[in-house]
């Protein structure tokens, strides 16, 4: 008999006065009773719809099918089918327009659970299944991948258990990418992406850091090297400001400044070599995942006040449903359709306020979603001695400025043929932001996953 | 791990270094720059490739002990390496088709600007140096500077070497004196460069400035090295460090400069605590 609560299993979550002072993992996890309970309520559709709401099409109800017998490490392995990173991915994955928007059950009352048990699982998985995973043998084809984010890292892993030699080069001194430098400890411990890539590691990748492609190697280069195909997964690192007047003053930060800071340099800790500004009233300005985690981040610091400048309404706000119930949560101040103009200064260069216009929604965009305007006479003043700007990244144009002939849009993404990753330059695959602009991490592994299986065609085509 | 094979004292405050990092060394051009980390855990510092040599596989840095980080590289000995060293970032200078070209170090400035004049003595250009410190006792890369320069001044704020007085006097006398410069490169503390590009506008001289704002990645992804360059935003990392000196906005870049003036001195105060305790 299925479980017909109309409501999801509540996930235990750390008590928002007193985890926005710390950095620890904000949800706790299910128990297994809890996951059992969770898994009852799954109805196991024949048609699957859940299915097709996820990127790389785990098989759900399968693996739910295997937590209600309790058969967890069962589970793991059904799911490990298609993805390479559960743990991340049953933490961060907009689910609410993924698997679970299309799951029946939530027609009428709240969708299972998905994401939750998929993070149980690989929790389960991490701290039960302690064997070894076996280094598959050589068949001597050397792949190089660039980026050591979720594309490059997926893309890899798929093709190093194929037997390829595979080589990640990674800019920075750790690698995981956004994983790393950009979502906080709070809401992915980084400790669970260390994890991924030892796994990576011992299934005989390569990971090469401090190796910034474009500059130290050029793809032609890596060719001369040895390296029959390349995949680029090197991300949308390239922060954008608005443009504004006072947008270099002393306390304003992109969001990934802030956030390398803070994560990738550990300046939250006490006694960490880096500086970050600790103030007291912060505007975080946009509404993405970015943003919350931004805003999050400034209020462990110890901010008293930090508000989300937005300048749609809170409808449009691109963030995962959770991330902005938790920030709330946490204290939060949410000012939807207000929009900065102006950054004011003090006399020694630190910010002091934020001038702000309030908005209205117009006529629906080219995005579909309703166009922001500006309220005439509605300005006035935010009190403010900091502002991180996250209004969106794109593509670093580090290696299309040294590749010739690939092939970029006028975002500056890569083109690719189709789902495959093939870019305008043979044996050239790309794939995650790199191509699509800032998007999520599912897409970026899916599309790792597809280029690691085109590249595999590719070489094995030649032989 | 890049290892430390070889490390000089230059003066009270400067040392250099040469570490073996055989990619970096393969691709470095003057005017590029590296990040290191001396240790997991530490901060990233850029510094700039002070010299390179492509056979042995090895680049040199030249650092000027300012706070922790640089205290903390100052520990280290040969034999030891350090934990990350990440390059050639950054633009290399552009030396093309320049016939004469005068070049101003101030202070630890000279250790970036020594390999541009070394590149442009090279290629055949002429070269007039001008390099300026606090006293004789900071003086640095004297004789590498001579054996580059077909002219070269030396000046000291206090008069306690070559002639009294700042890099800026020394140029003024030279243009004066009618000396035609294709270019002017000056690299030095951002109040000296900003005094340089001020003379050389009344005189009409192109000029070019090395900017070392603060940086993280260096890779264009955190937009801190952030720049107004002729009205317009720059990042020092990848725009950069290069950039004219008569359309810099160097007050500004002095404000962006003391962001975190107090944390600096705190952890330099930590930082001397710690080494001295070694020490004992
Ligand atoms: C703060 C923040 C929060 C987010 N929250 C979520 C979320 O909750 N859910 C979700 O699904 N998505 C989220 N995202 C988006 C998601 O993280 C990205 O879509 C995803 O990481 C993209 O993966 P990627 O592999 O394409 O690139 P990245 O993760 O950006 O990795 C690219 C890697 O390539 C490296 N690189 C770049 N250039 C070079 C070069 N020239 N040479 C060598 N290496 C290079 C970079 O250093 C980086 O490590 C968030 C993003 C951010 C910034
Ligand atoms: C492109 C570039 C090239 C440079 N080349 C040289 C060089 O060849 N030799 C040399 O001695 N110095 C060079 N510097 C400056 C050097 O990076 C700083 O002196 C060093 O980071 C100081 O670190 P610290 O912890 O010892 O001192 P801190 O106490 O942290 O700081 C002292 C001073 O260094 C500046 N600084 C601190 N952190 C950074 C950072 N991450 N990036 C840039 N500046 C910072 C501060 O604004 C302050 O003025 C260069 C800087 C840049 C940006
Ligand atoms: S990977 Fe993401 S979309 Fe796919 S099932 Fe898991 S949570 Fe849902
Ligand atoms: S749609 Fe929902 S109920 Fe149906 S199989 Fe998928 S998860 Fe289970
Ligand atoms: S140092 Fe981060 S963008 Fe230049």
């Amino acid at each position: 008999m299925p479980n017909m609560s109309l409501t999801k299993n509540p996930m235990p979550v750390q008590e928002p006065d007193v985890r926005n002072h710390n950095f620890e993992e904000v949800a706790l996890g299910y128990t297994k009773e809890q996951a059992v309970d969770e898994a009852n309520r799954c109805l196991h559709c024949k048609h699957k719809p859940c299915v097709a709401g996820c990127p790389v099409a785990i098989d759900i109800p399968e693996f739910i099918a295997k937590i209600k017998e309790e058969d967890f490490e069962g589970a793991y392995q059904i799911i490990s089918k298609s993805s390479s990173l559960p743990a991340v991915c049953g933490r961060v994955c907009p689910q609410e327009t993924q698997c679970e928007s299309k799951c029946v059950r939530g027609v009428k009352g709240e969708p299972v659970a998905i994401g939750r048990l998929e993070r149980f699982v690989a929790d389960y998985h991490m701290a039960n299944c302690k064997a070894a995973p076996v280094k598959p043998e050589s068949n001597g084809h050397k792949v190089a991948v660039i980026g050591a984010g979720p594309s490059g890292l997926t893309c890899a892993g798929d093709l190093a258990k194929a037997g390829y030699e595979v080589t990640v080069f990674e800019a920075l001194h750790t690698a995981g990418g956004v994983l790393v430098y950009g979502i906080p400890q709070f809401r992915l411990p980084k400790e669970i992406v260390q994890r991924e890539i030892d796994t990576l590691k011992e299934i005989g990748v390569k990971v090469e850091t401090n190796m910034v492609i474009g500059k130290v190697l050029s793809i032609d280069e890596l060719f001369e090297d040895g390296f029959e195909a390349i995949f680029i997964g090197s991300g949308a690192g390239l922060p954008r400001f608005m443009n504004i007047p006072g947008e270099n003053l002393k306390g304003v930060y992109s969001a990934n400044e802030f956030l390398t800071r803070v994560n990738l340099m550990k300046a939250y800790r006490e006694g960490s070599a880096t500086p970050i500004q600790h103030a007291k009233k912060v505007a975080v300005v946009g509404g993405g995942n970015v943003a919350m985690d931004a805003a999050r981040c400034a209020k462990r610091l110890g901010a008293e006040e930090v508000s989300i400048v937005y300048r749609r309404s809170e409808a449009e706000m691109p963030a995962r449903l959770e991330e902005v119930e938790h920030a709330k949560e946490e204290g939060i101040v949410f000012r939807v359709l207000n929009n900065p103009t102006e950054i004011l200064g003090t006399e020694d260069g630190f910010v002091k306020g934020m001038r702000c216009v309030r908005m209205e929604l117009g006529e629906p965009d080219a995005s579909g979603r309703r166009r922001p305007v500006e309220i005439p006479d509605s300005e006035y003043v935010l009190d403010v001695d900091c502002v991180i700007m996250s209004i969106g990244t794109s593509p670093n144009p580090l290696i299309r400025n040294t590749t010739k002939g690939l092939d970029t849009n006028r975002h500056g993404c890569i083109i690719t043929e189709d789902e495959s990753g093939q870019t305008s330059r043979e044996g050239v695959y790309a794939g995650g932001d790199a191509v699509t602009g800032a998007a999520t991490v599912i897409l970026a592994m899916g599309a790792g996953k597809h280029a690691a299986k085109a590249i595999d065609e590719y070489i094995q085509a030649k032989k | 791990m890049y290892e430390i094979l070889k490390k000089t004292i230059l003066n009270p405050t400067v040392a250099r270094m040469e570490i073996a990092a055989p990619l970096v060394a393969k691709k470095a051009e003057p005017g590029q720059f590296i990040i290191l980390r001396v240790d997991e855990g530490g901060e990233r510092i850029p510094l700039t490739v002070a010299d390179f040599d492509r056979e042995k596989g090895t680049v040199t840095i030249i650092y000027q002990i300012v706070g922790a980080t640089t205290m903390a590289l100052n520990q280290l000995e040969e034999g030891d390496c350090l934990h990350d060293f990440v390059g050639p970032l950054g633009t290399p200078s552009h030396t093309e088709g320049l016939k004469k070209v005068a070049v101003i170090g101030g202070g630890v400035g000279c250790a970036i600007a020594f390999p541009v004049a070394k590149k442009l003595h090279e290629q055949g250009t002429e070269v007039h140096s001008i390099v300026g410190f606090r006293n004789k006792d900071l003086v640095i890369l004297e004789e590498e500077f001579s054996a580059v320069s077909d002219k070269m001044v030396m000046m000291t704020d206090d008069g306690s070497y070559g002639t009294k007085g700042l890099v800026t006097n020394a140029l003024k006398e030279l243009l004066d004196a009618g000396e035609q410069y294709d270019e002017v490169i000056a690299i030095g503390p951002l109040i000296m460069m900003k005094f340089v590009a001020k003379l050389t506008k009344e005189y009409g001289v192109k000029t070019i400035v090395s900017m070392n704002p603060i940086m993280i990645d260096g890779t264009g992804m955190c937009g801190g090295c952030r720049l107004s360059v002729g009205g317009q935003v720059k990042f020092a990392c990848v725009d950069g460090p290069d950039f004219d000196g008569h359309e810099v906005d160097f007050d500004e870049a002095m404000e962006r400069a003391t962001m975190y003036k107090e944390f600096e001195r705190h952890q330099y105060d930590e930082a001397c605590n710690l080494f001295q305790k070694e020490v004992r």
